[in-house]
C-alpha cells in the first residue's frame, strides 16, 4: 500500500496534475482497504494477512504487518479521510502544491503503518515517520502562529516517543523479541515473568507516549494549538485518525502486555479521563475561537475512549473501538465545515460570524447533521459509541460512568450553542450575506461524511460484528497473562455484546 | 629489524595516504596555475586508494611491526570511516579552496597525513605508537584550522587548538611515563600482567584519560571545540569533528577493553563524562544563532552519546561505538559539508536567520541538510536512530537504566535546535536573495553520498552492524 507513495515523489510540478493524481493514489488505497473487509474472517480473533519479512539481523528487527479486527476499521479510516483531506485542500492549497500532497499521503502511509506494525521497532518507526510530514503539513501550510505550534507538537510527541523506545528495548532485553506476537505467546506461557515494578514502569513508558497522542488531560496543551493552527487537511487528519494512534496503542500494547500495571494504574487513568471529558467541554464552551472549539472536543471524546478501554470490559472497549471511529468521522467532518467557513472569510472567531444559515442553507444543515452526530443524537454514529462505553462502564463502575455522562450533556450545550452564535439569527456581518454556499465538489464530500455518520449510526453491528472477537481477545490475553491479582483483578463479566447493539439503535 | 613484507601490507592505507600526500606536495610546484586540477584528482584518488587499501589489512590480520601495530577488524572498521571521511573531505573541498582563493596543494597533503595519523591511532597497540599517531593527525590538524589565514577567526581558532592540544598531549604523555614507570612496558596487552604499582598506574591511566577526553571533546574537557569548530575553515570542521574523533574513541577502546585496570577505574569517569558531555553541549547548543557554532555543540552532545555505550562496557557496548561513529561521520560530514558552502564567500552567513526561506531557493541542498539534521537528532530511517538504537540497547542490556533515560531526555533537548533550522529552512519567509549559486560538481557528490549512506545506513544496517559486532569480538 504504502508503495503507491513513491509515484508521487517523482511527479513534476504541474499542480493541477499533482491534485488528480493524489486523489486517485488515495482513492485506489481506499478501495484497496475495502477489498481488505472482505478478506478479514470476522471470527479468527488474532492476526491476519500477515506478511512477514527479515529485515536487521541483529538485534532480531524483522518487517512484520499484520491486522486484526482492531486495526482494519482504523485502517479504513484513514483510506477514507485521505481523500476527503485531500479534497478539502484542493483550492485552498496554492503555495507549494507538490510538498502538501507528498506529506500528506506519506502522513497515511505512515499512519497505516502504526496500524498493521507487529513488530515493536516497526511500528514506533511508523510512530515516528509520521511526525515529520505532519510537522511540516503544521509548520509550512499552517496560520499565523503555525511554527510555535508545530514545534510544540514534535517535541511533546517526541518527548512521549524516546521513553517508549526505551521501554521496548527493555522489553526486548526481558523476552528477547521484538515481534508482538512472539512477546504475547512468550508472556502467556510463562517463560518471562515481569516483576511488578518493572511491569509499571514499561508500561508507564508505553502509556506516556500513549496519552500524550490522544491526549489524555494533563497532555492535552499541544493539541489546541496544533489543531488551531493546521490547514483543514491537516485538522482533519490528525483529529480523524493520527489520535486514534494513541488509543490503538493502549488497547494493542498497554493491556494485554502489561495487564498488572493496568489494573493497578486504572483508577488513575480513569479519573484523568473523567477530568479530560468534564474539562475538555468546559474549556470548549467558553472557546471564541470556532476551530480551538472543535479542537477541545477532542479532548472530551478522547476521554471517553481512554474511559472506554480502562473499564477492562469488552463492552466498553467495542464502545471505545466505535468511538474512535466515530470521533475520526464526526471530528473530521467538523474540521472541514469549519475550513470550509475559513475559506470564505478567512477567520475562525466565531464572533464573524452569525446568521450564516441565510446566505448558505445547505453548509448550515450539514453542519447541523454533523453536530448532532458529535454530541451523540441517536440514529447517528456518536450515539452508539458513548452508549456503549457508558453502559460497559457501568457495569464495572457505576459511579464513573455517571460523572462521565455529565460530559454527554456539555457536550451539546457547546456544539448547539456554538452552532446557534455561528449560523441562526440575523445575519450580523454586512459581508457575510454575499457569502457563496456549498459547492459542488463541498456537497460531494459533505454528503459522503452524512452518509457514513448515518450508516454508522444505524448498521453498527457490520462493524461490531467484525471487530468483536478481536476485542475480546485482547481481554482474554489480559486474563491469561496477568496470574497472581487478586485485589486487582475484576471479572471481567462481559455479555454478550449483539444485544446491547439491538438497544443501541 | 627491517619490516617484513606482512608488515607492509598491515600498513598499507597508511603507507598510501603519505605517498599521495608527499607526491601532491611535489607536483603542486610543477603543475603551476594551469594544470591544478591535476592536484584535486590526485588527492581524491589517494584517498580513494586509500580506502580501497583498508581490504589488505582486512585480508591478514595480526600484529606489525613487533607488535606496535594491531591490525584487526577493529582496526579495519575505523580505517574504513577514516579513509570514508578523507575521501569525502578531499572530495569537498576544492570549490571552497577556489572560492576563498586558498592554495589546494598543501590542503589535501595536510588531510591525508591527518587521515594516516588517525589510521595509526585505531591500529596502536602500543601506546608509544599511540603517540606517534596523535601527534601526526593533531599537527596537522592545528595547520588546516589556521587555513584561512586572513582570517583572524581561523588564526584564534587554530592558536587555542595548538595550546590547549599541546597541554592534551602533554597529559597523555605524562600518562604513559607513569604506565611505563608502573608496569615496564607501554604495549597494551601486557601492562596488566606487569603492574607492580597500582597507585601509579591508576595515575597514569587517569593522565591518558584526559588527554583522550580532550581529543573526543567529552566534558569538562570539550571547552577548545565551539571556538575551533567555528573559526576552522567549514569543510575542515567536517574533517576535524569527524576523523579524529573516530580515532581517539578508537583508541579509548582499545585501552578501555584491553587493560583491565583501565575498566575497573574509568567506569565512573565515563558515567559521569558522558551525563555532563551531553547535557553541556545540548544545553549550550539550544541557546545558539549561529549554525556553526551550534553544531559544534551538538558535536560535542554526540560525543556524550557515544560514551553512553562506552560505560556499557560489553562487546554490545563496543558495536554500538563504532556502529555510530560510522553513522556520525557520514551524518556530521555531510552537514558541515553543506554548511561550507551555503554559508557563501568569507562564511559570512551563519547565522540561522540566513537560512530564513532555504527551501524554497534550494531545495535539493535543504532537503540534504534536513536530513543529516534529523539524523543527528536520531529520526527513524536514517542512519543517527539506529545509531542511537543500538546505544539504547547496549546500556539498557548492562542495566544502565538512568543513563538511557538521561539519554533519551537529551535527544528532546536536541530536537528542539535541529528543528529550528528546520523550521527556518522550510517555515520562515526568505528574508533576501540567497547569494549562493549553482551547487559544484563535488559538493553535490559528496552531499549525495552521504545522504544516501545515511539512509543506506539507517534501512540496511545488516553489513555494517555485522561487522561491527565481529570487530567489537577482537578486543576481548
Amino acid at each position: 500500500m504504502a508503495g503507491s507513495l513513491a509515484l508521487l515523489l517523482l511527479r513534476g510540478d504541474d499542480r493541477i496534475w499533482i491534485r488528480r493524481l493524489a486523489l486517485v493514489v488515495s482513492l485506489a488505497e481506499f478501495v484497496l482497504s475495502l477489498w481488505l473487509i472482505r478478506a478479514f474472517d470476522s471470527s479468527e480473533p488474532s492476526y491476519q494477512l500477515e506478511e512477514a519479512r527479515k529485515w536487521i539481523s541483529s538485534p532480531p528487527i524483522n518487517y512484520h504487518i499484520g491486522m486484526d479486527g482492531i486495526s482494519l476499521f482504523l485502517i479504513i479510516l484513514t483510506t477514507i479521510l485521505t481523500p476527503i483531506a485531500i479534497l478539502a485542500s484542493w483550492n485552498s492549497i496554492n503555495d507549494r502544491v507538490k510538498g502538501f500532497f507528498i506529506s500528506l499521503l506519506m502522513l497515511e502511509a505512515g499512519v497505516i503503518g502504526v496500524f498493521v506494525s507487529l513488530d515493536l521497532v516497526l511500528f514506533f518507526l511508523f510512530w515516528e515517520v509520521m511526525l515529520i510530514p505532519m510537522y511540516f503539513l503544521i509548520g509550512i501550510w499552517g496560520h499565523d502562529r503555525r511554527i510555535y505550534a508545530a514545534v510544540k507538537f514534535v517535541l511533546y510527541t517526541m518527548f512521549g516517543s524516546i521513553l517508549m523506545l526505551v521501554g521496548i528495548l527493555w522489553l526486548f532485553n526481558r523476552t528477547g523479541s521484538f515481534d508482538l506476537p512472539a512477546i504475547q505467546a512468550a508472556l502467556q506461557a510463562g517463560r518471562v515473568s515481569l516483576s511488578l515494578n518493572e511491569e509499571m514502569l514499561i508500561f508507564g513508558a508505553f502509556f506516556l507516549a500513549f496519552a500524550i497522542k490522544v491526549p489524555l488531560f494533563p497532555f492535552h496543551t499541544w493539541l489546541p494549538d496544533a489543531h488551531t493552527e493546521a490547514p483543514t487537511a491537516g485538522s482533519i487528519m490528525l483529529a480523524g485518525v493520527l489520535l486514534k494512534m494513541g488509543t490503538y496503542g493502549m488497547l494493542r500494547f498497554c493491556l494485554p502486555l502489561f495487564p498488572a500495571a493496568a489494573h493497578r494504574l486504572a483508577p488513575i487513568v480513569a479519573v484523568l479521563a473523567i477530568i479530560g471529558i468534564l474539562y475538555g467541554a468546559l474549556v470548549a464552551l467558553v472557546q471564541t475561537d470556532l476551530k480551538r472549539l472543535v479542537a477541545y472536543t477532542s479532548v472530551s471524546h478522547l476521554g471517553f475512549v481512554v474511559l472506554g478501554i480502562f473499564a477492562f470490559n469488552a463492552t466498553a472497549a467495542q464502545g471505545a473501538l466505535y468511538q474512535m471511529l466515530n470521533h475520526g468521522i464526526s471530528t473530521g467532518a467538523l474540521f472541514l465545515l469549519v475550513g470550509m467557513l475559513y475559506d470564505r472569510r478567512h477567520t475562525h472567531e466565531i464572533s464573524e460570524f452569525g446568521g450564516l444559515a441565510t446566505p448558505m442553507p445547505v453548509l448550515a444543515a450539514f453542519f447541523l447533521f454533523v453536530s448532532l452526530s458529535s454530541l451523540g443524537l441517536p440514529m447517528l454514529n456518536g450515539f452508539v459509541g458513548e452508549f456503549l462505553i457508558l453502559n460497559g462502564t457501568f457495569e464495572q463502575h457505576a459511579r464513573w460512568a455517571v460523572i462521565a455522562a455529565i460530559g454527554v450533556i456539555f457536550s451539546s450545550l457547546y456544539l448547539l450553542w456554538a452552532y446557534q452564535r455561528t449560523f441562526f439569527g440575523d445575519v450580523t456581518r454586512e459581508k457575510n450575506r454575499t457569502l457563496p454556499d456549498a459547492s459542488a465538489r463541498e456537497r460531494g464530500m459533505l454528503w459522503v461524511m452524512a452518509a457514513i455518520i448515518l450508516f454508522m449510526g444505524i448498521a453498527s453491528p457490520l462493524i461490531t460484528s467484525r471487530t468483536e472477537s478481536s476485542v475480546r481477545q485482547v481481554f482474554d490475553e489480559m486474563r491469561r497473562n496477568d496470574k497472581p491479582q487478586p485485589v486487582f483483578a475484576k471479572q471481567n463479566v462481559s455479555p454478550a455484546s449483539p444485544t446491547q447493539e439491538a438497544q443501541g439503535r | 629489524m627491517f619490516p617484513s613484507h606482512q608488515d607492509m601490507i598491515r600498513f598499507a592505507p597508511e603507507i598510501v595516504l603519505c605517498v599521495a600526500g608527499i607526491l601532491i606536495m611535489l607536483i603542486e610546484p610543477f603543475a603551476g596555475r594551469a594544470h591544478r586540477r591535476v592536484v584535486d584528482v590526485m588527492a581524491v584518488l589517494g584517498a580513494a586508494a586509500a580506502l580501497a587499501a583498508v581490504v589488505l589489512p582486512m585480508r591478514n590480520s595480526g600484529t606489525a611491526f613487533s607488535e606496535l601495530l594491531r591490525v584487526d577488524a577493529f582496526s579495519v572498521f575505523v580505517h574504513a570511516i577514516v579513509g570514508t571521511v578523507a575521501l569525502l573531505a578531499v572530495m569537498a573541498a576544492p570549490s571552497y579552496l577556489d572560492r576563498e582563493a586558498l592554495p589546494h596543494g598543501e590542503f589535501f597533503a595536510l588531510v591525508l597525513f591527518a587521515a594516516a595519523g588517525m589510521g595509526v591511532l585505531a591500529s596502536a597497540q602500543d601506546l608509544i605508537t599511540a603517540f606517534v599517531g596523535l601527534e601526526i593527525s593533531s599537527i596537522a590538524s592545528y595547520i588546516l584550522a589556521s587555513y584561512r589565514r586572513n582570517s583572524p577567526r581561523s588564526n584564534e581558532a587554530a592558536l587555542k587548538y595548538f595550546l590547549l592540544g599541546s597541554f592534551a598531549t602533554a597529559f597523555f604523555l605524562y600518562g604513559v611515563a607513569l604506565i611505563y614507570g608502573s608496569s615496564g612496558t607501554t604495549s597494551l596487552p601486557k601492562i596488566d600482567a606487569g603492574t607492580t604499582q597500582p597507585m601509579l598506574l591508576a595515575l597514569g591511566l587517569a593522565l591518558l584519560f584526559v588527554g583522550l577526553a580532550f581529543k573526543v571533546a567529552a566534558a569538562p574537557f570539550q571547552l577548545w571545540t565551539p571556538d575551533v569548530y567555528e573559526g576552522a575553515p567549514a569543510p575542515v570542521t567536517a574533517l576535524l569533528s569527524t576523523g579524529p574523533k573516530a580515532a581517539a574513541f578508537a583508541l579509548l577502546l582499545r585501552i578501555y577493553m584491553t587493560v583491565e585496570h583501565a575498566s575497573s577505574l574509568w567506569f565512573w569517569a565515563l558515567w559521569i563524562s558522558a551525563v555532563v558531555t551531553m547535557f553541556v553541549g545540548n544545553l549550550t547548543a539550544l541557546v545558539q544563532t549561529n549554525v556553526k557554532r551550534m553544531l559544534a555543540y551538538s558535536s560535542i552532545a554526540h560525543a556524550g552519546y557515544i560514551l553512553v555505550a562506552f560505560a556499557a562496557q560489553s562487546a554490545l557496548g563496543t558495536a554500538a561505538v563504532l556502529f555510530y561513529l560510522a553513522a556520525y561521520a557520514l551524518m556530521k560530514l555531510g552537514a558541515f559539508t553543506a554548511l561550507s558552502w551555503l554559508s557563501g564567500p568569507g562564511e559570512r552567513h551563519m547565522e540561522l536567520d540566513d537560512y530564513a526561506g532555504l527551501a524554497s531557493q534550494r531545495p535539493v541542498a535543504a532537503a540534504c541538510f534536513s536530513l543529516f539534521l534529523l539524523s543527528l537528532l536520531g529520526l527513524p530511517v536514517t542512519a543517527g536512530f539506529l545509531g542511537k538504537f543500538y546505544i539504547f540497547d547496549a546500556a539498557l542490556k548492562s542495566h544502565l537504566i538512568w543513563l538511557a533515560v538521561l539519554l533519551a531526555l537529551n535527544t528532546i533537548i536536541g530536537a528542539y535546535y535541529y528543528l529550528r533550522v528546520i523550521v527556518a529552512m522550510y517555515m520562515r519567509p526568505a528574508r533576501r536573495d540567497f547569494p549562493v549559486g549553482k551547487v559544484p560538481a563535488g559538493i553535490a557528490t559528496v552531499l549525495a553520498l552521504a545522504a544516501a549512506g545515511t539512509i543506506a545506513l539507517g534501512l540496511f544496517p545488516n553489513y555494517v552492524i555485522e561487522f561491527a559486532a565481529r570487530a567489537a569480538t577482537m578486543l576481548k
